[in-house]
């Protein structure tokens, strides 16, 4: 840093000409909406019109009983969500890079099949599957049929949540995978080599030196998945429109904040949607910190 | 023994990771009758396509979606070239508070900001409009291009802007006769990075955009969903077009990212 600032000639003026253009865009359109939107949260709203001074009833609101039972079973999906990403995706993902490290003749083939899902839409991928697992004309339940497992797979409020799991998996397994390869491929073979000739099996191996230096690509992959969870917006719209079709049972937190900010019909929807924009960046961002401090931590 | 079960569950998986693509690609040369028919089969023309690109809007969409994203990755890299110059490149006073104030948008959550964005563009008259849509995407590309760019503006050899300022050059000269030349493949990063997220974007313009004419693809898919629900060939053609855009750009690109990210390391 210190030597780069040294480098090039002064002239403090033409500097910020260079930077206004960058500086007015993103002020505008970036930073001002989101402290506004933090202002929005303690007025109540007339429509569009800002009312009054309301301090934190606007939080309050948040909390009272007709719009806890939307907000509790939406945060509970979003957890759920990043519990299945963890279990099926990230597993896979890490057991699909422990085993390709030992594949020579494919492997990158294998790579690309397994990460080319994730270059489409997240809206295409929702209703793709939503043609592919329709319960009348839908490959999958054709498929199915002869195993007696055919089933309105994401009609069924009991089936819907965990075949968002599987969909998700189904796209970004790559992710993972992508990390933990690089991860491993940064492990000196000596480790492995040097407990070998002590005797140690290959799953010794695995469980005490292996999966231990993958510690830090384990907690950058639990990370990033926590954000994505929390976040996810355009593939349950699409499996599940707006409402998180069937019944709720696939209504998530930016479903809720988009019907209450556009759909809700309520007087207040300003204050009350700004409020749980600040709720949920305020959740997700300390909750983001804390994983980082727990997983981050030197054992 | 063992290796085979491992190689054998791959190329299961691969397979599973595939169908479903290929399925789509398949099925949007198939006429829906036959499709409801069976539901897996050969393709046979080019149907589906004709008639999602004039009968429904796809025709419109797809242009909207090429005006915005080229729109707003030109603007954006731009915008954020000329400040990572002087970032990367210059002393000047409060230059590591604006370096902070550019990226620390990284790790901000645009999209709570939408209301208020809503009714500043409102107030602005671009609402319903491509330019709208055009600003809010170039803005939030701004604090990961400058971030990427700022990085690589530092690497290049400090004995160009002395060899410039000897011969004589002022800064608006070296920028663009020095550093523009040699910031190339770092611009291609910055621009395949910003294309994508652009492309697929779904939550702006389902907020900002009401106007059939006006809707870039995502939004005008959820309407073609609706109007052709049981169409699945139009379907399906609707949905490979959505898609093709992004894995040309990167077969085209996959050699630009490469070089770019590569550029920047090897210094």
């Amino acid at each position: 840093m210190a030597l780069g600032a040294r480098r090039g000639q002064g002239g403090n003026g033409s500097s910020y000409l260079f930077l206004i253009p960058a500086l007015l865009l993103y002020s505008a359109f970036v930073v001002y909406p989101l402290f506004t939107g933090l202002t929005y949260s303690f007025f109540s709203w007339k429509g569009t019109l800002r009312d009054s001074f309301a301090g934190l009833d606007n939080y309050a609101g948040l909390l009272s009983g007709s719009f806890l039972d939307q907000l509790l079973p939406a945060l509970g999906h979003n957890a759920l969500l990043f519990a299945g990403t963890m279990l099926v995706q990230n597993t896979l993902g890490l057991a699909f890079a422990l085993a390709l490290s030992r594949v020579r003749r494919g492997k990158r083939a294998l790579q690309t099949m397994f990460a080319l899902p994730y270059l489409v839409n997240p809206l295409v991928i929702g209703y793709l599957w939503t043609l592919l697992l329709s319960p009348a004309f839908g490959p999958v339940n054709a498929l199915l049929k002869p195993l007696g497992l055919a089933m309105p797979w994401l009609g069924d409020p009991d089936t819907a949540l965990p075949t968002v799991i599987v969909i998700t998996t189904w796209q970004w397994v790559g992710f993972p995978m992508l990390l933990f390869s690089a991860a491993l491929g940064g492990i000196p073979q000596e480790y492995a080599e040097a407990a070998r000739t002590d005797g140690a099996g290959s799953w010794q191996v695995l469980r005490r030196i292996t999966l231990p230096l993958l510690k830090p690509a384990m907690a950058t992959v639990t990370i990033l998945s926590f954000i994505g969870s929390m976040g996810t917006f355009a593939l349950v719209y699409a499996l599940g429109g707006s409402n998180g079709a069937p019944a709720g049972a696939t209504d998530v937190l930016g479903l809720l904040f988009y019907r209450t900010a556009f759909a809700s019909g309520d007087v207040n929807a300003l204050g009350t949607s700004s409020a749980l924009a600040v709720f949920m960046f305020t959740f997700i961002f300390g909750s983001t910190l804390l994983l980082e401090r727990v997983l981050r931590r030197k054992a | 023994m063992r290796a085979s079960i491992v190689k054998v569950a791959l190329w299961a998986y691969a397979v599973f990771s595939m169908a479903p693509l290929i399925v789509m690609l398949l099925s949007s040369f198939r006429p829906t009758s036959e499709i409801f028919d069976r539901p897996i089969g050969p393709p046979t023309g080019f149907g589906n396509y004709v008639k999602a690109w004039t009968e429904a809007s796809f025709s419109t969409y797809v242009v909207n979606s090429a005006v915005v994203v080229v729109g707003a990755v030109l603007l954006g890299a731009v915008v954020s070239l000329l400040a990572a110059y002087p970032l990367g490149r210059r002393q000047f006073r409060g230059r590591g508070v604006f370096a902070a104030y550019f990226v620390s948008g990284m790790t901000l959550p645009a999209h709570l900001g939408v209301l208020p964005l809503f009714y500043l563009l409102e107030g602005m008259g671009l609402v319903d409009s491509l330019t709208g849509l055009v600003l809010v995407y170039a803005a939030g590309s701004v604090p990961f291009n400058v971030f990427v760019l700022t990085a690589f503006f530092r690497q290049l050899p400090h004995e160009l802007d002395e060899a410039a300022a000897l011969d004589g050059a002022g800064p608006f000269a070296t920028f663009w006769h020095v550093m523009l030349p040699l910031v190339r493949p770092a611009l291609a990063t910055v621009v395949v990075f910003q294309f994508v997220p652009i492309w697929n974007d779904f939550f702006y313009p389902l907020v900002l955009m009401r106007d059939e004419a006006k809707l870039t693809l995502p939004v005008g898919l959820t309407h073609f969903f609706g109007q052709f629900q049981n169409d699945w060939g139009t379907l399906f053609a609707g949905l490979v077009m959505t898609t093709i855009p992004l894995v040309v750009l990167f077969v085209l690109a996959t050699r630009q990212i490469v070089a770019g990210l590569t550029a920047g390391m090897n210094r």
